[in-house]
């Protein structure tokens, strides 16, 4: 019993990370039907640049901003210098872009930054709480707790502000939307903006408990969009269930079968839903006009 | 005309090398152009995207060094068998995953591709774990193939083969077939092709060609490690089959030589290459996304004009 509540906890600690990212791709699609592979860099650049500010003196709640401006800035320019240029291309070739994107920020995070790992003092105490056997840390509920509050301000701001129902019209169809006066171009430049802070503020939560280097990014992309999937791509409720579902089973599975393997959970994840239901849990099977 | 071309530029081309090292670098090009020509045949002419394809390079390489050293298979017979390996799993996995288009179908050949390198890194009893294995050196006939003047020939031999096998494909029935695919597979199925058996046949066949160049690749550096099936491997293949040109052979060859000389040419930049493929796949999706030779293939027709 006491295992099994760990393997939870842990799960859903990484998962609310899933989640996260997921939320960022999802939120990126929505808006412009394009998978955002850099996705996962932001998360490493929200840790990587806070631990940089810090050693360089900034005190830790200013390196923390700093952070999630600079992450913000890239995600902008990603949109504006890579994205933006290539409009109308097929999604292959963006994806091919945003993958030589995040293969570029990764090549030169290992320049700016260094090759090592990197951790950040735990918001609250280091000190495991003991709850059923299991020891969970202050971290991770700080990190769920955190999950969930950015989850309720995405929802009531996109359910309740004038520029939550621009997104939701530009994901809904993109030429009427801009046919209203709705400046698209913003409108996507918005939500890059939006998943890159996501992103960086995963980063810094989650780098206490599993640290950070400059190549974390590439895996968490894939486990993030592996949860979008699994949610059902384009829905936000289902990129957090997606991730917190695919958090508890890469636990329980490395666990209870075999841990050197646990990251091949995502990959067969995302084969099954793919090829099984390509719509995921939440999503609308999309129909193909001839 | 292009075959002959290019079996004319691989016999000349020695002629140029002031040293041994020179033969590596052609050798390592013609061996990396025998997978992306596969590559190329699956991406550019019919149209799919496989962004796993060195998973399939892989599992060619790793047959030339289990075989020997587990299993005392001669290396040759290894090399075959583990082109027989290939050309089954795209089969298998193929049928399922080649449903899939876009996006979808690039992330799942990404799983795909990823799954293979977990496999090789954890199977350590296998495979030697993340350090990798030796691979003893390939014999024929009696005679121990090493040296980097050897290995030129063989690749660039091979290399020629099955740039026009490519060649033949694409002008044989099937290979229209796969160019209609690409234009519009519905209307393609309109008119009576075997869409799914076509799209399969030819991922089999571009896995068969990835599987070869791996296990050439494997023979000629006497050391592999699961990196060589990882994603950063199966990116820069495709940003080959990119920068050269979709759907142009000649251009796999442009391509291959690019990305494998120009880290050489780079070394004292080596912390830059992740940057630099990263910038230079970027750039070429975003203003030169049909690749290098039919842009410029396409400034002599105008010179003609």
């Amino acid at each position: 019993m006491a295992e099994l509540l760990q393997f939870i906890s842990s799960g859903l600690t990484v998962g609310a990370i899933y989640a996260l990212v997921g939320l960022g791709f999802t939120l990126i699609y929505k808006a412009s039907d394009i998978i955002n592979f850099a996705q996962g860099e932001f998360v490493m650049l929200g840790g990587m640049t806070t631990v940089f500010a810090a050693a360089a003196g900034a005190p830790l709640p200013l390196a923390a901003f700093i952070a999630v401006v600079v992450t913000t800035a890239i995600g902008l320019a990603l949109h504006r210098f890579a994205v933006e240029p290539a409009r109308g291309a097929s999604p292959v070739a963006l994806i091919m872009i945003t993958i030589g994107a995040s293969i570029f920020l990764r090549g030169v995070a290992q320049i700016v930054f260094d090759k090592r790992f990197h951790s950040l003092p735990p918001l609250l105490s280091a000190d495991p709480i003991q709850f059923g056997g299991a020891a969970i840390l202050p971290q991770s509920l700080v990190v769920l707790a955190c999950a969930t509050g950015i989850v309720i301000v995405l929802w009531l701001f996109i359910d309740r502000t004038l520029l939550g129902k621009a997104v939701i019209a530009t994901a809904a169809n993109r030429l009427a939307a801009r046919l209203v006066g709705i400046d698209t171009r913003r409108i996507v430049d918005f939500s890059f903006a939006v998943s890159a802070a996501i992103g960086a503020i995963a980063g810094i939560l989650i780098t206490p408990i599993a640290l950070t280097s400059y190549d974390v990014g590439t895996l968490l992309a894939l486990k993030g969009f592996a949860a979008a999937m699994l949610g059902g791509i384009g829905s936000a409720p289902g990129a957090v269930v997606g991730g917190l579902l695919l958090g508890m089973i890469e636990a329980l599975s490395a666990g209870y079968l075999s841990s050197s393997y646990k990251d091949a959970v995502a990959f067969l994840i995302i084969l099954v839903v793919l090829v099984g239901m390509p719509q995921g849990l939440f999503g609308r099977a999309k129909i193909e006009r001839v | 005309m292009p075959a002959i071309t290019v079996g004319i530029f691989i016999i000349v081309l020695p002629a140029f090398f002031p040293s041994a090292y020179y033969y590596r670098i052609g050798a390592l090009v013609f061996i990396f152009a025998l997978a992306v020509v596969g590559l190329n045949l699956l991406m550019g002419f019919a149209g799919q995207v496989s962004l796993g394809h060195a998973g399939f390079l892989g599992i060619g390489a790793y047959a030339v060094a289990i075989g020997p050293v587990h299993l005392g298979a001669p290396p040759w017979l290894s090399l075959f068998a583990g082109a027989i390996i290939s050309g089954t799993v795209a089969f298998v996995v193929g049928r399922p995953i080649l449903r899939l288009k876009g996006h979808y179908l690039a992330v799942a050949t990404l799983g795909f591709g990823l799954l293979i390198a977990i496999v090789l890194t954890n199977e350590a009893n296998w495979t030697g774990g993340p350090d990798g294995m030796n691979v003893p050196a390939l014999t024929l006939f009696g005679w121990r193939v090493h040296g980097s003047a050897a290995w030129y020939w063989i690749a660039a031999v091979t290399f020629l083969g099955g740039f026009l096998l490519a060649l033949n494909l694409m002008d044989s029935p099937t290979g229209r077939a796969l160019q209609a695919i690409h234009d519009s597979e519905i209307a393609a199925r309109v008119l009576g092709i075997d869409v799914a058996r076509k799209k399969l046949a030819v991922f089999v066949i571009s896995a068969i060609y990835a599987s070869v160049a791996g296990s050439y690749l494997a023979l000629f550096n006497g050391l592999i490690t699961p990196d060589v099936a990882g994603f950063l491997r199966s990116i820069e293949l495709v940003a080959m089959v990119v920068l050269g040109g979709m759907g142009s052979i000649v251009g796999s060859l442009v391509g291959a030589a690019v990305l494998v000389v120009l880290p050489q040419a780079l070394t004292i930049f080596q912390e830059y290459e992740q940057a630099l493929l990263g910038l230079i796949v970027m750039i070429f999706m975003i203003f030169l996304r049909r690749g290098m030779v039919p842009s410029v293939a396409a400034v002599f027709a105008g010179w003609h004009k």
